[in-house]
């Protein structure tokens, strides 16, 4: 140990290093638009966690349940070693199949919403099913295959509410509204609907599969050590597929989730233009993939968006720039957080080296 | 049905989608060959697209814009460069972080340059115009396929041969190789395998660059979010499937160059627009399953 090495300048110089480098790009992209920084950062605020009756508070909870239920559904692909980037395209089946079967099926309120989640999470996991087939099967790495697998299902939704299930009359680009009795509900005395205790019940199940469970555990050392899991002779393909298949059944809930606690209906887009599934994605492994610490990144990442969108209404500084920020954090963090991939059994098949 | 899609306009439109695929792809080789695992190639076109549009719109000049694109796209190259290699950071987190951040960054410099949002379409973006090559314009089929097309598609030609030449024969080329096969070998030999791999992600975000330049300074002269709409997707796809070797990867390029103009063509003749647009991603996959299928079995 050389001298002056301390516990301080080993762990806490980098982290403040890396809050400066986030506070001058910020700063910089700030004054390009020759905004006052001081009004900028009170609009952040505003947009992120006030407003009136707290209602952007609210916005940004709603916000932080979609992204954590997209980190959670990546999170289970991640740790067992698959490295599943099509969270988009298995969010929009659900999404999808969730407002067609709650528009098209008549029945009580109540037993179309459980109908239309089941049939989310189908969608999601068959979706995901489909690069887990392309890797086992024919042999293309699942890296490049969920993630073309995004573009075929956001073109067939986009048909299917611009064609045969648009609400015509609303002149959008957009499905008719599912029935209002099947509309999640908000919680009493607020504007946030319940479906963030969705996301509670899946990040509960996702944490106790992983760690209590047999299978949660071979899952995991599938992905940390996949050469041994196949030694010792664990069913590594099934447990690929049963994996990939608790993903996408968990991003096709946050679709149903979105369908019915915020827009009501599926609006092309929707869920792509937000970029959900990306930040989730960024949001696991800002916290290199610790199960417990994803809710506080996703909110994290959610209060960014919709700071920036205060903002935006505020002092005039373009939202987008809470990507950036996002981007940056993810750049800065993701060389201090080290080793949040390795020894994925995906990268060697992918061709590319650590 | 065939003559309806199949004409001299549909000749000529071929180029300008394979430009920018082979241009990014051929970027994109430079670093599969030097060990660099960038699949960030959609988020460098996306920057080179903004830039020279930038460039174009300020110069007064499509070589203007050009030269921008080379910058915006190199410097892509040197955030990967700085993250990846210098600070260790993972490549596909690092991949997925400049994706993002282009994506971001070229949204927000457009209202805060332009002060547009969606997209900028102005009379001052100077594109390329098209070069008519004397003699071979008038043969049938050919002529328009070579004859009228902008600078960046002979360039990208010409990068084809040159590329395989440079990894065979160049010094550099032959350490970038080395770099991706043995860098323990490079090492010490005395060349750092990371200098090298600089150079490949410098040279892939000039390429890319310019396929950018393609895509909003050739095609068209205007910018649009997100424009590169999953074209560096493909050329990862492309250069993975190849393993970032020239003539194949010129070969799967003029494929996808194809489809993605077949597409348009047809939009024309009054197919759903979802469907036309699904047809790259659609015409990817299927030769990614073919090539991996068939691969396997030959393994086996």
């Amino acid at each position: 140990m050389k001298p002056g090495d301390t516990v301080f300048s080993r762990e806490v110089v980098p982290w403040l290093a890396v809050f400066f480098w986030i506070a001058v790009v910020l700063f910089v992209l700030v004054e390009l638009v020759s905004s006052d920084f001081g009004a900028a950062v009170r609009g952040f605020m505003q947009g992120a966690f006030g407003g009136r009756r707290f209602a952007y508070l609210m916005t940004t909870l709603s916000r932080t349940a979609l992204i954590t239920g997209m980190a959670l559904s990546v999170l289970l692909s991640f740790r067992a070693g698959l490295f599943n980037i099509g969270g988009e395209g298995q969010l929009v089946a659900g999404g999808l199949a969730a407002a067609l079967v709650a528009v098209l099926v008549p029945g009580p309120p109540l037993l179309i919403l459980a109908l239309a989640i089941l049939a989310a999470m189908l969608a999601g996991a068959v979706w995901a099913l489909l690069s887990g087939f392309l890797q086992l099967y024919v042999g293309v790495p699942i890296l490049v295959g969920s993630l073309l697998l995004n573009y075929p299902i956001r073109y067939i939704a986009s048909y299917l509410v611009a064609h045969p299930y648009r609400d015509v009359a609303s002149g959008m680009v957009q499905s008719h509204l599912v029935p209002q009795a099947t509309w999640l509900p908000y919680f009493p005395g607020t504007r946030l609907d319940i479906g963030i205790l969705f996301i509670v019940v899946a990040a509960i199940f996702t944490i106790a599969y992983s760690h209590t469970t047999v299978h949660g555990y071979q899952a995991r050392l599938n992905g940390l050590a996949p050469d041994f899991a196949r030694t010792v002779g664990l069913p590594v393909g099934k447990l690929a597929m049963q994996t990939l298949a608790m993903s996408g059944a968990i991003a096709g809930l946050v679709g149903a989730i979105a369908v019915f606690g915020i827009h009501h209906r599926y609006i092309d887009g929707m869920l792509v233009q937000p970029l959900y599934a990306w930040t989730g994605i960024i949001a696991v492994l800002l916290v290199g993939m610790i199960p417990w610490l994803v809710p506080f990144s996703g909110f994290f990442f959610a209060a960014i968006q919709t700071g920036a969108a205060g903002m935006e209404r505020t002092a005039g500084v373009p939202k987008e720039i809470a990507l950036v920020a996002q981007a940056v954090i993810i750049l800065l963090v993701a060389s201090r957080v080290s080793g949040a991939l390795l020894s994925s059994s995906d990268r060697k098949a992918g061709g590319g080296d650590a | 049905m065939l003559e309806l899609l199949f004409d001299a306009s549909f000749a000529g439109s071929i180029p300008r989608f394979v430009t920018p695929i082979l241009l990014a792809a051929l970027g994109g080789a430079l670093c599969e060959r030097a060990g660099v695992f960038n699949i960030a190639l959609e988020g460098f076109l996306l920057a080179g697209a903004f830039a020279a549009v930038v460039g174009s719109y300020f110069t007064g000049s499509a070589y203007g814009g050009a030269l921008a694109a080379i910058v915006g796209g190199v410097a892509m190259g040197l955030v990967f460069a700085e993250f990846n290699l210098r600070r260790g950071g993972d490549a596909i987190v690092v991949s997925i972080a400049i994706n993002i951040l282009a994506a971001g960054l070229t949204t927000y410099l457009l209202r805060v340059i332009f002060d547009v949002s969606g997209a900028f379409n102005d009379a001052g973006i100077v594109g390329f115009r098209p070069v008519h090559l004397p003699g071979i314009a008038a043969l049938p089929v050919i002529g328009p396929l070579l004859s009228g097309q902008t600078v960046l598609f002979y360039l990208a030609l010409a990068t084809v041969p040159a590329m395989h030449l440079f990894f065979a024969r160049h010094r550099l080329g032959l350490r970038m190789r080395a770099a991706g096969e043995n860098p323990a070998a490079l090492q010490a030999g005395g060349v750092s395998p990371r200098r090298v791999q600089l150079w490949s992600l410098v040279g892939c975000g000039a390429l890319c660059g310019l396929g950018g330049a393609q895509l909003s300074i050739a095609n068209v002269n205007l910018f649009v979010e997100n424009m590169s709409a999953g074209r560096g997707w493909i050329a990862v796809v492309a250069v993975l499937l190849t393993r970032g070797r020239p003539w194949p990867l010129f070969a799967i390029a003029v494929v996808f160059g194809v489809v993605d103009s077949l597409s348009f063509r047809v939009q024309g003749l009054g197919m759903p627009q979802q469907f036309t647009d699904m047809m790259p991603y659609l015409a990817t996959l299927i030769v990614l399953t073919a090539l991996s299928w068939w691969r396997r079995r030959k393994e086996q």
